[in-house]
């Protein structure tokens, strides 16, 4: 199998545990996996966003002046600026009252990609047809 | 036989899952699969050296070292063992230490994959 594809679905709040973020951190480092594969073969991440996991795309996060810690919005820009496709559930921003002129992109940092928000059958979709799923 | 990956995402004391990682590690290696253990965040205290293994509380040095005696690979992520204070020089022999990457390129070989922790 030349490619394999991975979901990563992060459902844990920012800053409460270190979950969500390794959720980020794991999915970036696919940008260098290929290193320690054979000629052809990668691993496609898709980074899914439900449950309280979508409070993690907040915009204007003051973590660092809050907590002194790079705030998980720089991941997720992060994300964005080396093509990750981002999933978000649409029926949970509207659960949480989250209109989407208040999630983070990345066009500042001149990322084409933007977060895709979309029905949570669309997720469902994405975790049944990849290999490998990851709950952060 | 199959690969299975197993990653984990808890800490060695207050939770559980790593001790759950260790033992079903063990029974997958006795079945004769090949395993392969990412320890990441808390999860990276078992590759501390020189743990005592005081009755009823969670340590997991000696089933790593029972692991990798039976090829198990056991990797931990250097930045977050590095966080927490854990050495090169302090560190359980035979684990590895890499990036994430390592697990993502175990998880390119494995047949199933196992999200162990993240509470």
């Amino acid at each position: 199998m030349s490619n394999v594809t991975c979901a990563f679905v992060i459902q844990r709040p920012p800053y409460k545990s270190e979950t969500s973020t390794l959720g980020f951190t794991h999915a970036i480092s696919w940008q260098v996996v290929e290193m320690l594969l054979e000629d052809g073969q990668n691993v496609i991440p898709t980074v899914c966003f439900v449950g309280e996991g979508i409070l993690n795309l907040l915009k204007d996060q003051k973590a660092m002046d809050n907590y002194g810690v790079t705030s998980i919005e720089s991941h997720g820009k992060n994300s964005l600026l080396v093509d990750l496709d981002m999933l978000v559930c649409k029926e949970d921003l509207d659960r949480f009252g989250i209109a989407e002129d208040r999630l983070l992109d990345a066009e500042d940092m001149g990322a084409d990609k933007k977060l895709q928000i979309v029905p949570y059958a669309e997720i469902q979709k994405a975790m049944e047809s990849c290999n490998h799923l990851l709950f952060f | 036989m199959g690969t299975l990956t197993i990653g984990c995402f808890a800490s060695l004391v207050g939770s559980k899952s790593l001790d759950f990682t260790l033992k079903l590690a063990n029974a997958a290696a006795d079945k004769g699969h090949k395993v392969n253990i990412w320890l990441s965040g808390n999860a990276t205290a078992l590759g501390k050296g020189h743990q005592k293994h005081l009755k009823d509380y969670s340590t997991g040095e000696k089933p790593a070292l029972e692991l990798l005696k039976k090829g198990v690979e056991i990797c931990e992520c250097e930045a977050c063992a590095l966080a927490r204070g854990i050495t090169k020089p302090d560190a359980v022999e035979g684990i590895q230490w890499n990036a994430m990457h390592w697990y993502l390129a175990k998880i390119h070989g494995s047949d199933r994959v196992l999200h162990v922790g993240g509470e």
